[in-house]
This record gives structure tokens, C-alpha cells and sequence, in this order.
């Protein structure tokens, strides 16, 4: 009998050059205005806060200086030397629209499996019902995966929700173009309610505290004159709040990229492709490689 | 997985963990378990993780016949762990056999239990009396199962007696001797006397081995303490473990910790691990099972029980059939009348056609109560979309029998339908019993010309709502009416769906043709004659089939170039002009080539 081993010690430091050499959004930037923050990065301590000039400067391990960013309002950070700067979120430089973390939250589960949730249409009539779905509409119609410039994109993606965004009031049948641009964050755009030839724009950007513990950012950048930040705000916890009982009974904790540790259906294109995406660049911290030899 | 720890039975939960409607979050050798009862008495015990995405199926919801994943709404029929419908594709049957693993389940002495390979059977002991015996509330213990057992054997506990007659029901009462009188490695049988030796009781203590620290003890009384003493017997015993986990804990701070055991997680199979999905190939009689029952359901109907020889019924969902093979050589298709979650018999109802060509004369006839047939494997070409916001059923005669399936399901989920049941007479309707049980959403059209059901289905048929299907089964004219009212109504193609008994379409065979096999490369001539599927079998290439008359949709193949002329019943009017599918057994080619996807 072949079997999947499913021990989860959690990997204290991480070796794995891919991951190490990512910029994480370790805290949003309003966090450490507030005070020092100490926490956890791929396993190491981490240490940010601002320093008397008014910079963002963070330290891991006993008391190691890293390179930061400060981008999209969050800190990002690194334990190894990235290839450039952070991904491009080109709506932040749209001055009409409301950018802002709508929350930050603690997650008992691996980054992939959080990325892989926020990819997933098919969980919206269970597990945000009334909200993002409802049953008896549960069908994920096909759509489309592709990489573009090393990132994946999935376009097409239509889902029925009663209740899209803080600001819509009626069910709609809701586009959304899924985007990939890092192996632990994830964008989101779909339709505007308010602006319909426009997208919103939902990422989750996480800072991985160790191979099974993470923190989600939510960021938010909407075209809603409308809605109160608390209103917007109050809603992204409130679908956050369903998904984390969910993530945290997922096991193993760890992403399997083995094909057949789990069984996937046409609705799980847009996983499939990550999966085989996380194989291909290498990545090992956050899932269970597949074996050698293995086809992913 | 083979040592002696994993080829014993041990308890997972107390009966009274196993409630109705409830999954119980068990752990056995590392392994995690979902518990949980059918509403018919059955216990299942499974690993607890969804084949899915790996969610605990313990948040899941017992529905009383299945079990129901939290995270994307999977289904899994009670009995064979079998998926039976995946919401995020409600047009698709699960063709698949998606089933969860699933380990034996057995209840004694008010415990329930299970293993990862046991042999035999659970421990009996001459100690409990199966009826008499109590079972405690289970007690978590983080230590090993053998710091644990040799704990027990030095527990000290109060005959029931005088934990009774104690007037706080909180005191020890008068410690008297305690002695083993039996042990192993999972378990202590204690016989605790007074201190006058005017009164005893035995109990056994089993100990659960959840992981290598981790050990649940379960404590059985021999004989039922009286109703009014339940509750300080309950206490007595609950303070003397507490005491016991205590001390034991405490000495296993002081060890090293065990390793954890791992439990190994299966593999899914290869060809689930990828999305297209293959279809079983051949006619084949996989299963063999015996006709419990045979009964009359209605005039001419004979209703037919069959269970299983060895194993488990495989999984079903509504609207699927099986292939019944008859003694006298002849195959006929059989749809199930069976509600979800029924997996302990299949139940087929069958129509004595007296002009058939003998299959429905030979199960009324010569098949008796006892006698074995060989079936197929059920399968689903008349799938059940649970993504309506009402479902009209429409039900011609012996044509209930799949749409019995169906409402049984659509009521069982709450989901809104109507089942309108066309017949000659009261007594012609079959399973007239079960189709009382569905209540208000049933309507009786009886005895009605063919004028009078015309105009019943135009209002049956009336006025689509969105998000509406409809599905029809009985005679050809019947769903011909059906279909035609349908359209003119308004009703699209996608949304009324229809089963065939029989084709009565005239086929000419003249033709001769090639056909191409685009992932086999080979190139077949079909002389005059002969179908593709014969000469697709004639050349070594495996085909589905059931029916063989192009009714029932088994033998459905892509089309990648040439025109397909349809000679079947199954695909609709919409399908049959985009060309992209067709049926081999019947249909053939309308130029001199076909390319298909096989
Ligand atoms: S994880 Fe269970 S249905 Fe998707
Ligand atoms: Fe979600």
C-alpha cells in the first residue's frame, strides 16, 4: 500500500531557498505605528518596528537586520535575497479608489492551503451562505487557467452570489478573474457594484509564521463611495470568519502536491494549476513535495 | 500496518457519543475517525478527512442516510462511503467511484468498535453480560496505553451497592479489596468487594489507544446500577479516574515522549487524481445478489429486493440503473426506486411486457425469493440536479421507478419538487406506499385519454420559473407529448430531461463507413449490417454499454470530425444537432467517416 505520510512537525526554520528568498507582508504598516510588533517569519523570530527617522526596519533570528519594503501599506520582508521588489498591484495607483487592510487574522494552517481557499468558488454556497452563495446554486461553470509572465490568472469565473460586496444589495451572477502573482499571496477582482466597467480588488497577502501558521492580510482596494471602512471592513471579517474553521480542520495542515493525495474536479482548475505551479518553482516549505518521480 | 496493536479491535466511542444526527470526532493509532449513526441504526466508522480537499468530515452534517462535507457540500451514502453527488457539478453523476475509507463497525457492551485490520472479533468477556452491561463516559489519559493498563491494575473503586446507598453519592464508602481477575494488554477486569464482603461488583476497563500518548479509557460496569443511583455511580467512578489521569499524567511528564504514530492516509486511486474522468468499460455482471423479496407493487408490476451475496452494495445515486443478466441470456435495465443512504438492498420495480422479448416474463415467472442474479454495477445516465429551484417530476407508468429515486432524494434534502404520477388505475401505480410517504408534492393523474394527458402535461408543464428543471420517464408517446409541450412552453433543451424505456426508432443499418480512432490511431471500416460498437469490440477496444438499443446513454462517445446520423433516444434535439456526441451501439455515420475520441 502507497501512502501519503502525514506527519506535521512543525519545521522550525526554513531552508527552502524559494520561500526565503520571497518578500512577505509581515504587518500592516498602521501594526507597527502602533508599537514594536514580535512575532515569527518562516519559523525565525521576527522583530519590526519604525525607527526614530520614521523608517520601517525589522531584525529576525536573535538580532539579525533584514531588508524591508513598505508597499500597499503593508511591511514586507525578506530572509534571502529576492529577485526584485514586490509584486505589482497596479490599482493602487488609481487615486479614485479605497485601498485599505481590511483585516489581519491568525490562521492554524499552511499559506498554500489559505491561497488555495481564496482561489475556491465551489465553497461559497456552504461555507459563506447567504453571503457569497446559496444553495441550491452551486455549480462552477468551466473556466480558464492560464500563466502569464510567470504568474497564473484564471478568467471566466462565474459564481451566483446573493450578496457580492458590502455595497450590493441584490443576487448577481458575479465575474471574477482570479490572479497569482506569489506562491503565499493571491489577488481577486470582480465587477464593481457600484462601477460596473470597473473591478474591485480583494488580495490575501500572508505572512507565513511557520510551515503551518499563518497570518492573512485581507486588502482591499474598491470603488465604494458608499460603504463606511468599518461597514467594508465588518463584512471581509465576517467571510473570514467562516472560511477559518474550515482552514484550520483541513488535514494534513500542509498542502499535498501529490496528485493523489487528494481528488480534484474540473471546478478545482485554478488549484490543480497552483499546485503543480508550487511543484514546478520548487517551493517544499508550506506543503508535502511530491515524491521523486512523481508527475504533478 | 500489521502489528498486533493494529490487528485488534478496540472501543472508539461510547454508544451514547454516536447520538443521531451527530459525527463524533474519534482517534485510533494516530488515525483520526468520523463516528457517526445512520438514522436506521447503522454505525459507520471512516477515516475522517474528505477525499476532496482533506476537511475533517467530523464538522461535516450527519443527515440520518449521509454525510455531508462542510467545505464544498460532497455527499457520502451511509454504509459504503460512497460520494454521491458533488453540488459544484449538478449536471454530472459521479461516474467516478469516489469513496471514502471506511473501517468495520461493531457495538458491544454499549461501546463501539473498531480497528485498522482487526481479526475476528471484539473481546468477549465473561465478566459482561451483553445486556447488562454499563458503559461509562469515556476518560482521556495523556500517556501510553501500557502506563495506563498498569495503572488500572492497581484502581481502587466502590462496589455499586455503596455507591448507591451513600447518602452524598459522593463518598468512596468503606474501601474493601479490590482484585484482578483478568488483564491484557487493553484491558483490566476489577472485582471491588465491601469491606464486609457483603457486596461486590466487577467492571472491565478497555484502554483506547488514540495515539502513542494519548489513551482513552473506557470503563464498563457489569450490571446496570438502579436508575436512581446512575448519576453517583456515574460520579464515583468519574472521581476515581480523574484521580487515576492524574497520577498517570504525571508520571508521563517525567518520560520521554513517545513518537507519535502516524497513521498512513491512502492514496486515491490513479485515475481520480486527474480530472478527466474514465468511464467502467464492457457490459459486465460485476456483483452477484440474491432477491430477498418478491412481491406484487401494482397490476402487472413485481417489486424485487436484492441484497447482497458478500461485501457491500456498491454506491447509487438517483436516476441510476442497474443491468439485471436473466437466466435465459437476456439483459434488461432496471432503474432503483431506492431513497439515499438504503444501501443494505437495491429495489427495482419490473412491468410485465407480454410482447417484450422475455426478460420482464422471466423475472415474473421463473425468478423466485432466494434465487442469485448477476447485475451490473449501478450506473447513472439520468443524473439528478440538486441546483434547481424546483424540480418537476413526471412519472408515466412503470416510468416511477427512477423518479421515485429522485423525489425520495429531493424530499430527504428539503429541495423543492412535484411528482405528478400518470396512471391507468389506483392500482396500476407502483410503490403506491412510497409515493404516499412523499406527501403534498405528489398529484395523481388517473385514467386519462390521450387528449386528457396531453392537456394535463401543458399545465403541468406551464409557465417555466428560472432555475426549473423538469425530468420524464414512460412510454415513448408519452415523452414525446412531454418533450413537444415543453419546447412550445418555452422550456430549453438543457432543462427538461427524459428516459427512454425502449427506442422505437426504425434504424437502417444500409450503410457502410469508417471510422477513425483518434487516441487509438486506428481506422475501422463499419460494413452494412453491423454497429460501430460491434466493431469496436470486434478490434479489441473496450466500449461501456448497457442498454445496446440507444436508449440509455452508456455508450455515449465524443465525436471529434464526420456527422453522426442519431439513431438513439438519448441525447436531445440540441445534442443531436451540435453533433459532438453520439451513441455507438445504434447510431452511425451520415458520410463515409467519422473521427472519434477513443
Ligand atoms: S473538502 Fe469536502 S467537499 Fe471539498
Ligand atoms: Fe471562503
Amino acid at each position: 500500500m502507497t501512502v501519503m505520510a502525514t506527519a506535521e512537525a512543525e519545521t522550525q526554520v526554513c531552508t527552502d531557498p524559494v520561500i526565503r528568498n520571497q518578500w512577505h507582508a509581515v504587518a500592516d504598516l498602521d501594526e507597527i505605528r502602533r508599537g514594536e510588533l514580535r512575532t515569527l517569519l518562516l519559523g525565525e523570530p521576527l522583530r519590526c518596528w519604525i525607527d526614530s527617522g520614521g523608517a520601517a526596519r525589522a531584525a529576525a533570528g536573535p538580532d539579525r537586520e533584514i531588508e524591508v519594503r513598505t508597499d500597499y501599506g503593508y511591511l514586507w520582508a525578506t530572509l534571502g535575497k529576492p529577485s526584485g521588489g514586490v509584486f505589482d498591484v497596479p490599482e493602487t495607483r488609481e487615486h479614485d479608489r479605497r485601498t485599505l487592510n481590511a483585516l489581519t487574522v491568525g490562521i492554524e494552517v499552511s499559506a498554500p492551503r489559505a491561497v488555495e481557499n481564496f482561489l475556491d468558488m465551489a465553497h461559497f454556497p456552504y461555507v459563506h451562505a447567504g453571503v457569497l452563495g446559496e444553495e441550491p446554486h452551486t455549480e462552477v461553470a468551466e473556466y480558464r487557467v492560464e500563466e502569464r509572465d510567470g504568474e497564473l490568472w484564471a478568467f471566466d469565473c462565474l459564481f451566483y452570489q446573493p450578496r457580492a460586496a458590502a455595497a450590493s444589495s441584490q443576487a448577481v451572477l458575479a465575474e471574477y478573474v482570479y490572479r497569482v502573482p506569489h506562491p503565499y499571496s493571491a489577488m481577486l477582482y470582480k465587477s464593481s457594484p457600484t462601477d460596473a466597467s470597473r473591478m474591485d480588488a480583494i488580495g490575501i497577502f500572508i505572512h507565513p509564521l511557520t510551515a503551518t501558521r499563518i497570518r492573512a492580510h485581507l486588502f482591499i482596494s474598491v470603488l465604494d463611495d458608499v460603504s463606511a471602512d468599518r461597514e467594508i471592513r465588518r463584512f471581509q471579517q465576517g467571510v473570514i470568519a467562516q472560511d477559518k474553521p474550515i482552514l484550520e480542520n483541513q488535514h494534513p495542515k500542509l498542502l499535498p502536491l501529490d496528485p493523489r493525495a487528494e481528488t480534484p474536479i474540473r471546478a478545482d482548475r485554478s488549484a490543480i494549476v497552483y499546485r503543480r505551479w508550487l511543484s514546478r518553482l520548487g517551493v517544499t516549505y508550506g506543503v508535502i513535495p511530491a515524491a521523486e518521480g512523481v508527475r504533478t | 500496518m500489521s502489528g498486533e496493536a493494529e490487528r485488534r479491535w478496540h472501543p472508539v466511542a461510547s454508544q451514547y457519543d454516536v447520538v443521531p444526527r451527530h459525527v463524533f470526532w474519534g482517534r485510533l493509532l494516530g488515525r483520526e475517525l468520523a463516528v457517526w449513526r445512520a438514522d436506521d441504526g447503522y454505525v459507520n466508522v471512516w477515516e475522517n478527512r474528505c477525499l476532496h480537499r482533506g476537511v475533517r468530515l467530523s464538522v461535516g452534517t450527519n443527515d440520518g442516510r449521509e454525510l455531508v462535507c462542510r467545505y464544498h457540500g460532497w455527499r457520502y451514502a451511509s454504509r459504503t462511503a460512497g460520494c454521491t453527488y458533488i453540488p459544484a457539478h449538478p449536471a454530472d453523476a459521479p461516474a467516478r467511484t469516489i469513496c471514502n475509507r471506511t473501517f468495520p463497525a461493531l457495538e458491544r457492551y454499549g461501546l463501539v468498535w473498531s480497528g485498522e485490520e482487526p481479526d475476528g472479533e471484539p473481546p468477549v468477556l465473561d465478566a459482561l453480560e451483553p445486556g447488562g452491561a454499563f458503559a461509562l463516559r469515556g476518560v482521556t489519559v495523556r500517556a501510553p496505553a501500557e502506563m495506563v493498563v498498569d495503572a488500572l491494575s492497581r484502581h481502587r473503586f466502590s462496589p455499586t451497592d455503596l455507591i448507591g446507598a451513600a447518602a452524598d453519592g459522593n463518598g468512596p464508602g468503606p474501601g474493601g479489596p479490590v482484585t484482578v481477575t483478568g488483564q491484557d494488554r487493553y484491558h483490566v477486569v476489577l472485582r471491588a468487594e465491601s469491606a464486609d464482603g457483603g457486596s461486590a461488583s466487577t467492571a472491565v476497563f478497555f484502554a483506547q489507544p488514540a495515539d502513542a500518548d494519548r489513551t482513552v479509557v473506557r470503563a464498563v460496569l457489569a450490571g446496570r446500577p438502579a436508575p436512581d443511583s446512575r448519576i453517583p455511580v456515574w460520579r464515583h467512578h468519574n472521581t476515581a479516574l480523574t484521580q487515576l489521569r492524574d497520577a498517570v499524567e504525571a508520571e508521563a511528564r517525567r518520560r520521554p515522549p513517545p513518537e507519535p504514530m502516524v497513521a498512513a492516509i491512502e492514496e486515491v486511486p490513479i485515475h481520480l487524481s486527474e480530472v478527466p474522468e474514465p468511464a467502467p468499460k464492457g457490459r459486465r455482471a460485476g456483483l452477484r445478489v440474491q432477491v430477498a423479496r418478491k412481491w406484487p407493487v401494482a397490476e402487472d408490476v413485481a417489486g424485487f429486493e436484492l441484497v447482497s451475496i458478500a461485501g457491500q452494495l456498491p454506491t447509487f445515486q438517483p436516476g441510476a440503473h442497474i443491468d439485471v443478466h436473466l437466466p435465459n441470456g437476456l439483459v434488461r435495465q432496471y432503474s432503483l426506486t431506492n431513497g439515499p443512504g438504503e444501501l443494505d438492498r437495491y429495489r427495482i420495480g419490473v412491468k410485465l411486457e407480454p410482447d417484450g422479448g422475455g426478460g420482464s416474463r422471466s423475472l415474473h415467472e421463473n425468478v423466485r425469493v432466494g434465487d442469485v442474479l448477476a447485475v451490473s454495477e449501478p450506473r447513472n445516465n439520468f443524473p439528478l440536479r440538486r441546483d434547481a429551484v424546483r424540480t418537476v417530476l413526471v412519472a408515466g407508468g412503470i416510468g416511477i421507478t427512477p423518479l421515485l429515486a429522485m423525489a425520495q432524494a429531493l424530499r430527504h434534502q428539503g429541495l423543492d419538487f412535484e411528482l405528478h404520477v400518470f396512471a391507468r388505475s389506483e392500482d396500476h401505480i407502483a410503490f403506491a406506499e412510497l409515493i404516499d410517504g412523499l406527501g403534498e408534492s405528489v398529484t395523481r393523474h388517473i385514467g386519462l385519454s390521450p387528449s386528457e394527458t396531453g392537456a394535463a402535461l401543458e399545465s403541468v408543464l406551464a409557465g417555466p420559473g428560472p432555475h426549473e428543471h423538469v425530468y420524464v420517464c414512460g412510454p415513448g408517446p408519452m415523452l414525446d407529448a412531454a418533450r413537444r409541450i415543453a419546447a412550445a412552453g418555452g422550456r430549453t433543451d438543457d432543462t427538461v430531461h427524459f428516459e427512454y424505456f425502449a427506442n422505437p426508432t426504425d434504424i437502417d443499418d444500409s450503410t457502410t463507413f469508417t471510422v477513425e480512432l483518434a487516441r487509438s490511431a486506428l481506422s475501422l471500416e463499419v460494413p452494412a449490417g453491423a454497429t460501430i460498437m460491434e466493431v469496436l469490440r470486434a478490434n479489441g477496444v473496450e466500449v461501456s454499454s448497457s442498454c445496446e438499443t440507444g436508449a440509455c446513454g452508456t455508450c455515449r462517445v465524443a465525436v471529434l470530425d464526420g456527422e453522426p446520423v442519431h439513431n438513439d433516444v438519448y441525447l436531445n434535439d440540441t445534442e443531436k444537432q451540435q453533433g459532438g456526441e453520439m451513441m455507438v451501439c445504434v447510431s452511425r455515420a451520415g458520410g463515409d467517416r467519422l473521427v472519434l475520441d477513443i
